[in-house]
């Protein structure tokens, strides 16, 4: 068993990044993922990490800089939030492309303009086509858990991986946290060896044109690694419980037995969620919750099984696409359904931009309005909910 | 309409399609792009390289007697080392079909 | 069972160190716990709130603190331009800085009938740290009023988080515990 400590949730990220025994950090701060890097910054500098840090002059770099460290066999890691994220925009899909497995840390947060420091997901929600493998945390313990997990399954699998934690309701928290006696950490992650890499002594090319000939199969052989990586991911998970005791799944459900009307929601407000689905049990409403851990790849058999034979579903989402038919999670939902033979009501609600408290008794509203929605399907395809009008 | 206009298979790629073997690109031929040849005159030559410094491909090299000589693997026949030449020795001769 | 908190101080104050050192004191007990700032830039000065829960069992929720159980005043002034007191359980109990008596602090708190706690900490801290700084010192107040962590998890708290600056705050904090009075 590891040492349950009390812990802002950044910092324990950090500590539990410099457990995985990273090589090179390249990280540009911004608000609000700064407490995780100005960590690993001070454990690099009192001589505690044995680390490249590479500062940099923004996220652009600080992806370059990863993509270069990585492709030549170092154990990376960044985080960013926001525009930052945005700023890296055009080196992410190289990151999957040439299958550098980098680890990045995205502390949520809502993306300019207004501009706004406070959390929801549409930063992360403009990247899930670049085949990057996505966890969700729900906690400061599943945080770290996911960190730990994500170099696992990024040095497997040859791929990228972002944990996404809500930033400022997860990140800034003090909270009880387990970590990791180092020695586990080192048995679950042997050294990081790549097959290929960039070695003077042994030339290989990266970044080769990809001509018409050529481009259409390189798609298809990352998206196949993206796909396979799903089985690693659980393998990952599987091995993890074996020398922490804590189990993770792709998705994961509470009091989904019997339930008529499921909550499908993504990252920390699960947990707000979960007090309003005793509250409507305990009247006896059988309403339950489902969580995506996992977004990318999308674990489509893990949903459609833990949906069970539910009348509606209440997806909330955290991020809005503009004038689509609807918020990323409910289109995601939707298409998969489309594939099922299962036709639940999907009722989507966009709740929780730029730190808007969701609280409870939102929750519970939300349930009640897609009780309605079961005989009286709504006008609406997505709802941004809790506009003052 | 046309079928499977790819190279290769793509479980054949390298992962990240990277290129395994160094300096394939030597392997590249661009001497089937030329319309017209050069040749060069010995007699005017006097070993000066601008053909060889200025030539895209590059496909120029110096041989034991100090001529820079045109390998017509890689030539284009694009002319640009007869134009350069300060001494006129580059010709361009037209290709025979 | 849930205790909520709110700490109300000024920015720079150590209202959010206060907060999670209740935090780290009650996980360091067994307990389980949540510190965080109001979420947002900093402004130092500005009147700023810290909150805390502490519970028996994990807590499951990211929502803010609306009805707090227990509010921790640490700057004497705020009162007067905050209302310190907003979403106060019935039965929850405010801790004020403060040099007023009982009857003038429960008028400035707007005729404030339920349960009362108030140290001189600004005095305190002035003696004993030689700075006007009481965020430990209303620690002492807090374990006094509340019994929620215990006073030797809370000195190996402050002194995790202070090195060899712990001595005089925990000088503070116990002269706190001592002087503070319960209404």
């Amino acid at each position: 068993m590891g040492k349950r400590v009390a812990k802002e949730v950044s910092i324990a990220v950090a500590d539990a990044v410099a457990q995985c025994r990273v090589d090179v950090i390249s990280a540009y701060p911004i608000t609000p993922q700064t407490h995780i890097v100005e960590h690993l910054a001070e454990l690099v500098n009192n001589g505690e990490l044995d680390a490249e840090y590479i500062p940099v002059e923004s996220e652009h770099a600080a992806m370059s800089a990863c993509i270069g460290a990585a492709a030549a066999g170092a154990r990376t890691f960044t985080s960013t939030s926001s525009q930052g994220l945005l700023f890296m925009y055009e080196n992410l899909p190289i990151a999957s492309a040439f299958r550098l497995p980098i680890v990045m840390v995205i502390a949520n947060r809502s993306i300019s303009a207004p501009i706004s420091i406070w959390n929801d997901h549409s930063d992360v929600m403009t990247t899930r086509d670049f085949g990057w493998i996505q966890t969700f945390a729900e906690n400061g313990q599943e945080a770290v858990d996911l960190v730990y997990h994500a170099y696992r399954v990024a040095e497997k699998c040859l791929l990228p991986v972002a944990v996404n934690l809500d930033g400022f309701i997860v990140t800034h928290v003090v909270e009880p946290i387990e970590m990791l006696d180092q020695e586990l950490v080192d048995k679950y992650l042997p050294p990081l060896k790549m097959k290929y890499k960039l070695d003077p002594k042994k030339p290989i090319t990266m970044g080769a044109i990809g001509v018409p000939e050529i481009y259409t199969e390189a798609k298809k052989a990352l998206d196949e690694a993206v796909k396979a990586s799903y089985k690693m991911v659980v393998q990952a998970w599987k091995e993890f419980e074996k020398i922490s005791g804590r189990r993770y799944q792709p998705v994961e459900t509470y009091r989904m037995e019997d339930a008529e009307v499921a909550m499908v929601i993504m990252g920390s407000l699960a947990e707000t969620a979960c007090n309003a689905v005793d509250e409507l049990r305990a009247k006896g409403k059988k309403v339950g919750l489902i969580r995506f851990r996992l977004w990318r790849p999308f674990p489509m058999q893990d949903f459609l099984k833990a949906i069970g034979r539910v009348k509606a579903l209440c997806v909330v989402d955290r991020a809005v696409s503009h004038a689509s038919t609807g918020g990323p999670v409910g289109i995601e939902v939707r298409s998969a359904l489309y594939q099922s033979n299962k036709r639940p009501r999907v009722v989507n609600f966009i709740a929780g931009l730029s730190g808007r408290d969701v609280t409870k008794d939102d929750f519970i509203e939300l349930f009640e309005r897609t009780f309605e929605a079961i005989s009286k399907k709504p006008k609406f395809s997505y709802e941004i909910y809790g506009v003052k009008e | 309409m046309p079928k499977d206009q790819g190279l290769m298979s793509w479980k054949e790629l390298a992962p990240g399609m990277y290129i395994l073997e160094p300096g394939n690109s030597a392997k590249f031929k661009t001497g089937d792009w030329r319309s017209h040849r050069p040749v060069l005159d010995k007699e005017k030559c006097i070993k000066c390289g601008q053909c060889y410094l200025l030539c895209p491909e590059p496909a120029y090299e110096p041989n034991e007697e100090g001529y820079y000589i045109c390998n017509l693997y890689y030539c284009k026949g694009c002319g640009i080392c007869a134009a350069i030449c300060p001494k006129g020795a580059i010709t361009m001769v037209l290709e025979e079909a | 069972m849930l205790v909520e908190i709110r700490i109300h101080g000024r920015g720079g104050q150590g209202g959010v160190t206060s907060a999670e050192l209740i935090a780290i004191s009650a996980i360091h007990q067994g307990k389980y716990a949540q510190a965080f700032p109001s979420f947002g830039p900093e402004r130092r000065g500005a009147p700023v709130q810290a909150f805390a829960r502490i519970s028996d069992s994990r807590i499951r929720t990211r929502e803010k603190i609306y009805n707090p159980d227990v509010i921790l005043v640490l700057d004497a002034s705020l009162p007067k331009i905050v209302k310190v007191t907003q979403g106060l359980n019935e039965d929850g109990i405010a801790i004020l800085n403060t040099s007023y008596s009982e009857k003038e602090v429960r008028e400035m708190l707007g005729g404030y009938k339920g349960k009362l706690a108030l140290l001189d900490a600004t005095k305190i801290a002035l003696e004993v740290l030689g700075l006007p700084i009481t965020n430990t010192t209303m620690l002492g107040a807090f374990i006094k009023a509340t019994g929620l962590v215990d006073l030797e998890a809370m000195k190996d708290a402050l002194r995790e988080r202070f090195g060899r600056l712990a001595d005089k705050n925990i000088a503070a904090l116990e002269r706190a515990i001592a002087e503070t009075k319960i209404y």
